[in-house]
């Protein structure tokens, strides 16, 4: 009798240990992000501290961004989602919400307050937040070219100078999709910053953009992928380039590159979060995703790229960089000084018009 | 004796009496029952390759083959208003019980699971066939428990595309499991308002002339793997064998590389500031203002991928002409004729089969080529495979994919079926 007791009381202090042991069970999470630089500063600023607040969780990085949404599609239907988070456009991020791949998201409940109590659904930036999509940054597209392409004295400083190669002659290297493109054209053609999508939803709008598009179009390099933009410029293959402010603040800053940003006209968008439905680890997510993304950490990531924060509360915080020591702020695309005639990407247009648009843009570049 | 004539008179012993083995079982059985077994061990052996190629080859191919006709999201989604547009003619906007159909199957499919929920793909798959049909989806969707009859005014106020006859005419013509019209895109047509398919507006046609140049891109890079590759082929095959084989590596090294290696490489020695402008220009030969644009365009296609696939014409057509012997050249010149004439008549016909496997080889490699196109064609060196990929990839349209995709795999297939009645499978040496 006694020994079953002392059996039954042994066999219960090991389930105890049991217990807690699977709370502390190594946890290994796959965060799919878009590599480089921005993987780097997503490490530096949230990989690191979580895992070290929580030495059971190993974090992997998974490169795969830039296709994400058939990822999340193709292991959605396999039944087999082995991505935890995954870092994406929100454009993507309202198509994958449409077809019931990734949560919903409840920002409030799910996500830190700001430190004066101001919920996150405020704290965010306007508009910033989606139905399934959580902020992490802000980016812009911007117009980027080389001093030493052209004659002394001569510095274009606005979306116009792109479309005028007689005072600004020299290859252009622009991304080959209609996005940002588009919507130069036109705002190089006078349409205000606000109206431009009212007009580029109709037909005659759409004519003009390219009519505009068309005056350059022999001096245009297309470029795919984001680290070819900088790369065009450092070779001096071309004079102007798009890119993201981010790699051309790490081509010019951090590299030594001779280029120069020009803030007008800047195409701005969100970039952040979206968790996969079903995915294996969810409870850790959770927890990983309300430190990530509270006030601190996102103002930290721009110490080690210049993407603004998606948070207001997190705007003050922004400091010097980390390796270089330069302060961040006039590097940020929300900073004033730059943010003088911004273009917000309207992800709703492109969803719903993106497909048209992109058959008439590969059309153009083929004729 | 008597018994010797019954016997005689008797039917035969073979006849009467099967031939049987040493522990009973006739012969035949015996034999067939070997046979079986021979049979079922070659099959256990080619098992596995067999299962693999079936899983992972004819399987995906018979998916893709089905994705791109496989039409499920109207009817899972708007089974009523399906049943109520059946009267309908086609002209102007569909009446009130019609409408009413549409509020119930939006209002039934909010009550679902969100992972369930067939709204979503519905707006998505409607919006390939018409731009804005997913927001007039989405939007509507929201607002859909708050509608009040009559419904066909709080559907058109909430979006203006309810409005319009050309979303109802798409819902009732794609309202069916299965589809033709991401073929009917992936060849630059459309429906008219009849229902007619005809060509698209000229300015959003692209995937017929991209089907041309990727056929046009791919016979070029063919010919010249031909014409770079036969020489150094026949220096090999003509080579002693030690140093022939020093030389092969030379030939594979490249093979060996990563392919994003030899891509950039071909950049930094292409492009307008690269090496070989920067030497012509420093020789004098060209002007500094007229570098040559030999990268981002065909030419930076056709020069990269060439080089690429050289070593799959090199290797078949040094294999067969390994295997041609001297003597018949040597006989030939003996028998009179020129050095031209021997090579012309008596050893190229001979190295014909490894012409056409490394002909087939590279043609069918650099038709399905996307990487390479994508880095260094600029606008006009992309291949449709480049197209193939931004649907799975990016749009997500993966019917319009399968559809383009399995084009492509019938074109080749095609190509493969002429070049067999022309010149015979068969002849093919691989090495």
């Amino acid at each position: 009798m006694s020994s079953t007791t002392k059996l039954f009381g042994l066999s219960a202090a090991a389930s105890v240990l049991a217990l807690s042991a699977a709370a502390q069970d190594p946890v290994s999470l796959t965060i799919v992000s878009w590599g480089g630089a921005y993987t780097a500063s997503q490490q530096r600023a949230y990989h690191d501290p979580y895992m070290e607040a929580n030495p059971h969780v190993t974090i992997n990085n998974d490169d795969g961004s830039a296709n994400a949404l058939a990822g999340l599609r193709a292991q959605s239907q396999a039944g087999n989602v082995t991505w935890d988070l995954v870092d994406m456009l929100p454009s993507d991020a309202q198509l994958a919400c449409d077809e019931g791949i990734i949560m919903q998201i409840d920002h409030d409940e799910m996500l830190a307050a700001a430190p004066d109590g101001t919920p996150a659904s405020e704290d965010f930036l306007p508009g910033s937040l989606g139905e399934c999509f959580i902020p992490q940054i802000v980016y812009s597209t911007v117009l980027t070219y080389r001093p030493g392409a052209f004659e002394d004295g001569a510095h274009p400083a606005s979306i116009n100078d792109l479309f005028d190669v007689e005072n600004f002659p020299g290859r252009r290297a622009l991304q080959d999709r209609p996005g940002t493109n588009m919507e130069w054209a036109l705002y190089a053609d006078g349409v205000d910053p606000e109206d431009i999508y009212d007009v580029l939803r109709t037909p005659e709008g759409v004519d003009r953009a390219f009519a505009k598009l068309d005056t350059i179009k022999d001096h245009i390099i297309f470029w795919t992928e984001g680290a070819q933009a900088p790369q065009l410029l450092a070779d001096g293959e071309v004079a102007f380039a798009t890119g993201y402010n981010g790699r051309m603040f790490e081509a010019i800053e951090v590299e030594g590159m001779d280029a120069a940003i020009i803030w007008d006209g800047q195409v701005v968008e969100w970039d952040g979060w979206v968790v996969p439905a079903d995915g294996p680890n969810m409870e850790v997510v959770m927890d990983y995703l309300h430190f990530a993304t509270d006030t601190q950490r996102l103002a930290d990531q721009a110490k080690f790229i210049s993407y603004g924060p998606a948070r207001a509360s997190s705007a003050e915080l922004v400091g010097e960089h980390a390796d270089l020591g330069i302060d961040m702020g006039p590097h940020m695309p929300t900073n004033p000084d730059n943010y003088y005639a911004p273009i917000v990407l309207d992800n709703d247009f492109w969803v719903d018009y993106g497909d048209e648009m992109r058959e008439r843009f590969a059309n153009w570049m083929l004729q | 004796m008597s018994q010797a004539d019954a016997t005689l008179t008797a039917p035969p012993p073979a006849r009467r009496e099967k031939l049987v083995t040493a522990d009973g079982t006739p012969l035949r059985r015996a034999l067939e029952r070997a046979n079986r077994r021979r049979k079922l061990t070659a099959l256990a052996l080619v098992a596995p390759l067999l299962a693999f190629i079936l899983i992972f080859f004819a399987f995906p191919i018979a998916q893709m083959m089905w994705r791109s006709v496989d039409n499920p999201q109207i009817v899972n989604a708007l089974p009523r208003t399906l049943q109520a547009l059946e009267t309908w003619d086609g002209q102007g906007i569909p009446d009130e019980p019609v409408f009413a159909a549409l509020h119930a199957d939006m209002l039934e499919d909010l009550d679902r699971p969100r992972r369930e929920q067939a709204i979503g793909p519905l707006g998505i798959r409607l919006n390939y066939e018409l731009s804005a049909a997913r927001s007039a989806i989405s939007r509507t969707s929201r607002d859909v428990p708050n509608f009040e009859a009559p419904f066909s005014d709080a559907f058109t106020d909430a979006h203006r595309l309810w409005g319009q006859p050309e979303l109802w005419r798409i819902i009732k013509r794609e309202g069916r499991p299965l589809t033709a019209s991401y073929y009917v895109a992936a060849l630059d047509r459309e429906y008219d308002e009849a229902g007619n398919i005809v060509q698209r507006d000229e300015n959003r046609r692209i995937y017929v002339s991209l089907f041309g140049r990727t056929l046009a891109l791919s016979l070029a890079i063919t010919f010249m793997t031909f014409a770079l590759g036969f020489p150094i082929a026949y220096f090999l095959a003509n080579l002693p064998m030690r140093y022939a084989n020093l030389l092969m590596i030379a030939v594979l090294l490249p093979f060996w590389t990563s392919l994003l290696v030899r891509t950039s490489a071909w950049i930094v020695l292409l492009q307008q500031q690269g090496v070989i402008n920067e030497l012509l220009v420093n020789i004098g030969l060209i002007s500094d203002g007229n570098r040559l644009n030999m990268i981002y365009n065909q030419t930076g296609t056709i020069i990269a991928m060439t080089h690429i696939l050289l070593p799959f014409m090199v290797l078949p057509l040094y294999s067969v002409m390994r295997t041609i012997p001297v003597t018949y050249t040597r006989a030939a010149k003996s028998l009179g004729a020129t050095p031209w004439t021997a090579f012309r008549r008596v050893y190229f016909p001979q190295t014909l089969p490894g012409i056409g496997a490394g002909g087939v080889l590279v043609f069918i490699i650099s038709i399905g080529y996307y990487i390479t196109p994508a880095l260094v064609g600029g606008q006009s060196g992309r291949m449709i495979s480049n197209e193939i990929a931004r649907h799975i990839q990016q749009s997500l349209n993966w019917g319009l994919a399968a559809a383009l995709g399995t084009m492509l795999l019938v074109g080749v297939l095609v190509l493969y079926w002429l070049y067999n009645r022309l010149v015979g499978a068969d002849s093919l040496k691989l090495g």
